[in-house]
């Protein structure tokens, strides 16, 4: 497959190396937000969301940046860019859900500081991705973010079903779990390159 | 502000030391977790990874603390974000000119430390509360404490995943290293096996620390446990 093609970008993203298990970001909220699958579902809506407007802001003002030579201040538009975006998500979730507004709680906000959301705005510059390649990174990012958060929580629901020593209290055995996502994730590595 | 000025308890050693093992901001309350695994495939890149957030965290924590009576309550966040992403381009560009090789190797995750929730964790709990010394030394204590747990996950992580240390062969030819370990999943797998061994010394500790209570207190009462 053509490594530039926007397919290859979604699949690359979103599997081979997704976001979470393969390139470790976004790993507050995966470990903090995965207990319940309602909450990890809704989290990961919001989280794209917040991924695909940021990213596309964050290619016109790089593109702005990058046109009157002040790349030195690219860090900081793009995290003033995710900070509005999470402000915005935060005001339509208020008006049209309350329920989800309260059960997302102190996440919401925290979103600003996911590394997943900077760090997809961050890779699609250092890659040079085009618009339409950006847009594909973003939604692949953040499908993968969901996909491997929804794993971990229907995990988690069983693993509170069944009787466990005392010491694997707290994340101890999440983080084993998600060792062994992760190790089956690698097996996705043979579709394609390490793009 | 005089309110938390009231409250602010004596400077002690303690203040340090809270951060660097007690309440260590990687195994027990578990912030800023992407870059910890992320770049702990080899002890050079955990230092290089750990010095930086050291400096971040304690340049901004410094500001922060000094400005703590002139940011508007509304707008501090914002405020605490502009702080930590000056000071990371700063570290961005120094670590680009001292050394490129750990630059390309530590790649995104440099300009990443922004996002670290352990930095505007800090920044938000303690320097916005207390005054600039015992910030800029809590933030020491962390920040030691935050490079610390880097440099046990990748010396375990370089030791087995490629049989040596900061470039040193430390097993012998016939080692065959565990490539998993300097491969993704292998982060995850030792980081559960330093909580586990850290949960399993802490509960040896409290249930002695509870049978030494008991038996002070109640000697001739048979013990439950």
């Amino acid at each position: 497959m053509n490594p530039e093609s926007l397919g290859f970008i979604f699949l690359s993203a979103f599997l081979i190396n997704n976001f979470v298990l393969a390139m470790f970001l976004g790993l507050c909220p995966f470990v903090g937000v995965s207990a319940k699958r309602d909450t990890a579902f809704n989290m990961s809506l919001a989280t794209t969301f917040v991924m695909f407007v940021s990213s596309v802001c964050a290619y016109g003002v790089n593109s702005i940046l990058t046109h009157f030579e002040l790349e030195f201040l690219r860090l900081i538009s793009y995290i003033a860019i995710i900070a509005s975006a999470v402000q915005l998500v935060e005001m339509i979730l208020k008006k049209f859900s309350p329920t989800l507004f309260r059960a997302l709680g102190i996440f919401l906000p925290l979103i600003t500081t996911n590394c997943a959301i900077l760090g997809v705005a961050l890779f699609q510059t250092a890659r040079g991705y085009d618009f339409f390649q950006s847009v594909a990174f973003s939604l692949g990012a953040g499908a993968g973010f969901g996909l491997a958060i929804m794993l971990m929580a229907g995990l988690r629901e069983k693993l509170e079903l069944s009787k466990l020593p005392n010491i694997t209290q707290a994340a101890a055995l999440s983080m084993m779990l998600a060792g062994i996502l992760s190790m089956t994730f690698m097996g996705f590595a043979g579709l394609g390159g390490t793009a | 502000m005089a309110q938390t000025n009231k409250k602010e308890t004596p400077l002690t050693w303690d203040v340090f030391t809270t951060g660097l093992w007690k309440e260590n901001p990687v195994f027990v309350m578990m912030l800023g977790l992407c870059p910890v695994l992320a770049v702990t495939n080899t002890v050079e890149n955990s230092l290089g990874m750990g010095a930086a957030t050291l400096f971040v965290l304690v340049c901004s924590n410094a500001l922060v603390s000094a400005l703590r009576n002139f940011i508007p309550k509304q707008v501090r966040i914002t405020t605490y974000i502009v702080i930590i992403a000056t000071f990371v381009t700063l570290v961005d560009y120094i670590i680009q000119a001292i050394s490129l090789d750990l630059y390309n190797k530590l790649g995104a995750f440099i300009q990443l430390i922004v996002v670290n929730c352990l930095i505007l964790g800090r920044a938000e709990a303690y320097a916005s509360k207390n005054s600039f010394g015992k910030s800029v030394i809590s933030a020491t204590g962390m920040g030691l404490g935050f490079a610390l747990a880097l440099v046990m996950l990748g010396s375990v992580r370089e030791l087995l995943g490629s049989g040596q240390l900061l470039g040193i062969r430390i097993f012998s030819e016939n080692f065959e290293p565990w490539i998993v370990m300097i491969l993704p999943p292998g982060g995850f797998i030792v980081l559960g096996c330093w909580l586990l061994l850290i949960n399993y010394v802490h509960q040896r500790k409290t249930e002695s620390l509870i049978n030494q209570d008991a038996a002070a207190s109640h000697c001739s009462v048979p013990q439950q446990h």
